[in-house]
């Protein structure tokens, strides 16, 4: 059954849209993901305008992340005054992502940075996953006691300047990275159209030590926000998002977060992440193909106004 | 009503093809099947009818020795694109030169009953802007308006990728003469076409000259709910954002609700 997205000016499949929700959905229920980076792409590869996927992810990061949140708030997993720090790096950051992504647009140049954003952080990323999974799990083989990463130990972080105690999360840090950290998740999540998640849970265990009880939940929450500010600003300024498409990739999408959720249970911490690090690397590649590959057309058109 | 604005306007096309062909000999009535169409979601395109006819004003008119001719040309609303041209850089195809054309027809079409240059000559063709290689398209360089080399890449590919979308065409058999006085053409009006006023110029020549010519006129409104939603996302962004994330907000929550396990 074909829909038509008012925005997106298209008609799609509306079987094939929710299956991808529902897939998408799935994986992020089973690794704890907003999965931003497997929408956006998705999205950009059945011929969705660039511009139109990442804003409307936007939104639909906002209510996948939102039924998440909701649950770490009612087991009081979530450090609010963590949120509020990041959230003032995070607003500064989507707003400039937002001015950027306008400006590229408009000189035509928005496609080319999407891409190539989604080359290098997913090939690093990617590799990164994989590269310390496999390790992990060749020692397991060989018989070797895996070596647990110790707490409380201190880095050139902890001795900045503006330091503030996160009673929650019994931490005792600079203001200046939490900021920054907001600030570079809110700017790449609004070019990229990608909630951050994968990228802001490491950062908050590694550089600030946030403990595994807070990290998820103070994570779920500021990727909401950030996320739902990201799509007013895209509304506001560009007038991207589509209502349509980001309905039917909400409803797949929280839907396929609960099965994913229950099958990332029965599997093994390690396999996961190295079952996720292909994932990511391999949409890495698909658009390095894309960027390298002949185009259709050399040429294209756009309208800019119509009298 | 609608039977009242079509009767108006075939009155005005009549004494607008008798005052403009005081020298002319005969009368050119037109008439198209829809003045307005509606276009929704499920939209895939239409065709609509022109017919006209062609009758003596005095009755001692002698008939023409040659065959009447007939030109449609239809200009949808104007518009102004940007065409861009990819180029390999350090191994990436990057958009890299750009030409904005400025005010020109983002729809154009000429119908005719044979083909052009069987009609009447080039400079005869050039200044009815028969056929959209005659077509004028101008381009905006910094802050000037100039007019496009006919051999520009830039024009020839944007002709060619609105030709593709079926945006500008030239048809030499859409207009059908059904006796050498009364002729038939179907309009194309594919699914992209914007919305907005299309006129449409009907002219009919003999022997390469044109003896008599009207104008009339339809226009393409979108409607439904898709329509509803564009709008308010153009109109009403800050609105329109907010919705969005009360949307998302509310299938957030009812997700919890619905799958909650605590």
């Amino acid at each position: 059954m074909q829909i038509y997205l008012p925005i997106a000016d298209l008609p799609v499949n509306i079987f094939l849209m929710l299956g991808m929700g529902l897939a998408v959905g799935i994986i992020s229920g089973m690794f704890g993901i907003g999965g931003g980076f497997l929408m956006t792409p998705l999205l950009i590869f059945i011929g969705i305008p660039s511009g139109v996927a990442v804003a409307s992810v936007a939104s639909h990061i906002a209510a996948s992340s939102c039924s998440g949140a909701l649950s770490y708030w009612r087991r009081n997993a979530v450090d609010m005054a963590l949120v509020g720090m990041l959230l003032v790096g995070g607003i500064i950051g989507t707003a400039a992502g937002v001015v950027l992504f306008t400006v590229l647009r408009s000189v035509g140049q928005l496609d080319i940075v999407i891409g190539l954003s989604y080359v290098a952080l997913l090939g690093i990323v990617g590799g990164l996953m994989i590269n310390e999974s496999l390790r992990v799990i060749l020692r397991e083989r060989s018989g070797q006691s895996t070596p647990t990463r110790r707490g409380g130990s201190h880095t050139w972080i902890h001795g900045l300047p503006l330091k503030m105690r996160f009673k929650r999360s019994r931490i005792y840090v600079s203001a200046i990275p939490v900021v920054a950290i907001g600030f570079v998740i809110g700017f790449i999540g609004a070019i990229m159209g990608i909630g951050g998640g994968f990228m802001l849970v490491p950062m908050l265990i590694y550089l600030l030590r946030v403990p595994t009880t807070t990290v998820i939940g103070t994570s779920m929450v500021l990727t909401l926000v950030t996320m739902a500010s990201a799509t007013i600003m895209h509304a506001v300024t560009n007038q991207l998002v589509d209502a349509v498409l980001a309905l039917i990739l909400m409803v797949g999408g929280v839907i396929g977060a609960q099965f994913g959720a229950r099958a990332g249970q029965n599997m093994r911490g390690e396999r996961l992440r190295l079952l996720l690090g292909v994932l990511v690397f391999a949409v890495g590649l698909r658009f390095a193909y894309q960027l390298v590959v002949v185009p259709a057309d050399l040429f294209s058109l756009l309208v800019l106004d119509v009298e | 009503m609608r039977y009242g604005l079509t009767k108006r306007l075939m009155t005005v096309t009549i004494l607008l093809a008798m005052s403009g062909g005081m020298a002319l000999a005969e009368q050119l009535v037109v008439s198209i099947s829809r003045h307005q169409v509606l276009v929704n979601s499920s939209f895939t395109g239409t065709s609509i009818v022109l017919f006209g006819a062609l009758m003596p004003d005095k009755p001692d008119f002698k008939p023409r020795p040659k065959p009447y001719d007939i030109i449609v040309t239809i200009q949808g609303p104007r518009e102004t694109v940007v065409t861009r041209q990819k180029e390999r850089i350090l191994g990436i195809w990057i958009n890299s030169r750009s030409r904005t054309f400025a005010g020109v027809p983002s729809y154009h079409a000429t119908l005719t009953n044979r083909p052009l240059p069987e009609i009447a000559d080039s400079a005869t063709l050039d200044e009815l802007e028969a056929g959209f290689h005659n077509l004028p398209l101008s381009q905006r360089v910094g802050s000037q308006i100039l007019e496009s080399a006919r051999s520009d890449p830039f024009r020839t590919n944007f002709i060619r990728l609105k030709e593709e979308h079926g945006l500008y065409t030239e048809q030499t058999n859409a207009v059908t003469l059904l006796t050498p006085t009364i002729f038939r053409a179907g309009i194309p009006v594919p699914a992209v076409a914007q919305v907005g006023n299309y006129e449409v110029t009907v002219q009919v020549l003999s022997g390469g000259k044109v003896v008599a010519s009207t104008h009339t006129a339809f226009e393409l409104v979108k409607v439904g709910f898709e329509q509803f939603v564009a709008q308010a996302a153009t109109r009403h962004g800050l609105l329109y954002g907010l919705a969005m994330v009360m949307m998302a907000l509310t299938t957030g929550w009812l997700a919890s609700v619905v799958f909650r396990r605590d």
